[in-house]
Order: structure tokens, then sequence, then C-alpha cells
């Protein structure tokens, strides 16, 4: 299935911007994002397509428009939430609850 | 436990982060993930698995040519001679820079890197420009980065998938004959295992 993610070829998508020194990990979000994917993966929860997968399912703009570990997210959250191993409403009422505390 | 906090406090949580944090805390309940197990693996990352590893690989084929000879035909297994192997390392093909060939690595679909021997890739291995630009303007690409070849080189570009992960062999350059496999390891960059660099002596 063609898609955004399928960008071989395409012009005009701007300069590379190589970034000298770079860390293996830009921010702590990310590590955490990382390690539950490994973790979520060894567990058995999907496949490397799978995941892959629900990246590409992506809506297109925002798939352009977020970074790399952003679409390891969306692809965590759409996978488990498909698949019943946690709730939309469960990923909301937390977000909320976290977000009040750090008020 | 009320602060836990890593970040300064005028600074209100993104709405990732409140979603990375969210995930986290509900999959740490239903004991679905470990956190140490998660530190574990970020460290494992962040200093144990990375271009350093590749590096030995390439030094070790400029130094011993049986070697490069079982690199060259079965890259995973030669690989694993030196204890690196694994996750998206499975299958591994490696291609051979000369006066007359220079190779770059591209995964145009998503991400596809061989982890053991170059860790996790960088931003812009994994970012829409580079993926987008390389199989079209490969020299244009190498301008971007700093490299010029001559016009002759014939460029060849190779798009990884989920199955088969590729890593370059790039020259060894001139003036290094009495450095040791030790020291060649460590002007080996990771750009010149990619192909979006050259190797340089020191």
């Amino acid at each position: 299935m063609n898609g955004i993610h399928d960008l071989g070829g395409m012009d005009g998508i701007g300069p590379i911007n190589p970034e000298q020194n770079e860390p293996v990990f830009h921010d702590d979000w990310e590590k955490r994002m990382f390690g539950m994917f490994i973790s979520c993966f060894a567990g058995g929860h999907y496949n490397v397509d799978e995941f892959r997968h629900a990246i590409e399912r992506m809506d297109p703009a925002h798939y352009l428009d977020t970074s790399y570990y952003e679409h390891w997210l969306s692809s965590l959250e759409t996978l488990l939430t498909e698949k019943g191993v946690i709730t939309q409403e469960e990923l909301d009422e937390r977000k909320k609850h976290i977000a009040m505390e750090d008020a | 436990m009320a602060h836990d906090h890593d970040h300064p406090h005028n600074k209100p949580l993104s709405d990732t982060e409140l979603r990375v944090k969210a995930l986290e805390s509900i999959l740490l309940e239903k004991e679905l993930i470990d956190a140490e197990a998660i530190d574990l693996v970020v460290e494992t990352y962040e200093t144990k698995i990375g271009p350093r590893n590749g590096a030995r690989v390439v030094a070790k084929a400029w130094t011993d040519a049986d070697y490069k000879s079982r690199l060259l035909e079965n890259a995973t297994d030669a690989i694993a001679e030196l204890g690196f192997s694994g996750v998206q390392g499975e299958d591994m093909l490696v291609v051979e820079n000369t006066d007359d060939v220079h190779n770059i690595v591209v995964c145009t679909l998503c991400s596809c890197y061989p982890w053991p021997t170059l860790g996790l890739p960088p931003v812009w291995y994994k970012a829409a420009p580079y993926r987008a630009k390389v199989v079209k303007d490969p020299r244009g690409v190498l301008d971007e980065f700093g490299v010029a070849l001559p016009e002759d080189t014939e460029i060849r570009v190779w798009d990884s998938n989920a199955e088969l992960r590729y890593l370059v062999l790039p020259k060894r350059p001139d003036g290094t004959d009495d450095m040791s496999e030790e020291q060649l390891a460590d002007i080996v960059t990771r750009d010149s295992m990619i192909g979006t660099g050259l190797v340089s002596a020191p």
C-alpha cells in the first residue's frame, strides 16, 4: 500500500540539516517511548510489521508534522487500543490526571 | 513521590509528554512493562550499542584480508564473530566502497537501520528530507554533508527493509598504513558507514 510514508523521490521536502554530535535521545520522553516499544514488543503485543503499519495509517499531514518517536507513540496507542490491552478512555483520563498534578 | 518531576517547574508538560506518561503509567499499573527494564534498555542503547561496534568491524576488515572476505561473503556471521548480533541486525549485507563505487544506505519507507553495528539511527536518517532526496539526488545529499566525489564515481543507493540491513565498508584513507586496528577503529565515523561521509586520516 502506498501512502505518505512512501517518500522516496519526493521533491521539495526541505534540507536534511544533520545535527552535529547528536545525542542518542533528545528528551526523556523519547527514552521512555523507546523502552516501552521494546518491552511491549518483547511481551508479544505486536510484531514489527504491525507496528510499522500502524505508523503508516497515521493521518498524512500529522505524519509529516511529527517526530520519529511521536510516530512510535501514535503506533503504540493505536495497536494497544485496537487489541484491547488498554482503552482510549483510560488514556484520556490518565492524561488529564497527570496534567492536573503537573499544574 | 509527589515530586518525581523531571522538568523545570516553569514549563508545563507538552501534550506528547503527557501522552507518553499516561501510557507508561497505565502499562506499569497493568504490569505489562517494568520501569527498571526500560531504564536498562535505554542505558544499553546509550552506552553499549552504537557506531563504535561498526567501527570495529570496519577496522578489522581493513587489517585482516580473510576477515574482509568473510564479511563481504556473509556479513551477518562475520559481524557476529565480533559479538554483534540481534535485533534489527538479523540479516546484514556489507557493501564496499572502492575507487569506482560509493555506496549510501537509506530506508525510504521508514527507519530500518543496522542496530547492532550502528546503534539507533540519527534523526536526519529517519526524517522525510533524507529519505525523499537520497534516491533521486544522492550527489545533492552528499553535498549537504560536505562530501564531494569525482564525477565518474558510480553511486549506489541501497534501500533497507525489514528483512535486510546494510553497512557500508568505507575506503581506508591513504596515510594510515602504520595505524593499528584499534587506532583505525577510532577514525571510522558513523556517517562513513551509512555512506554520507568519508573516513579521513587523522
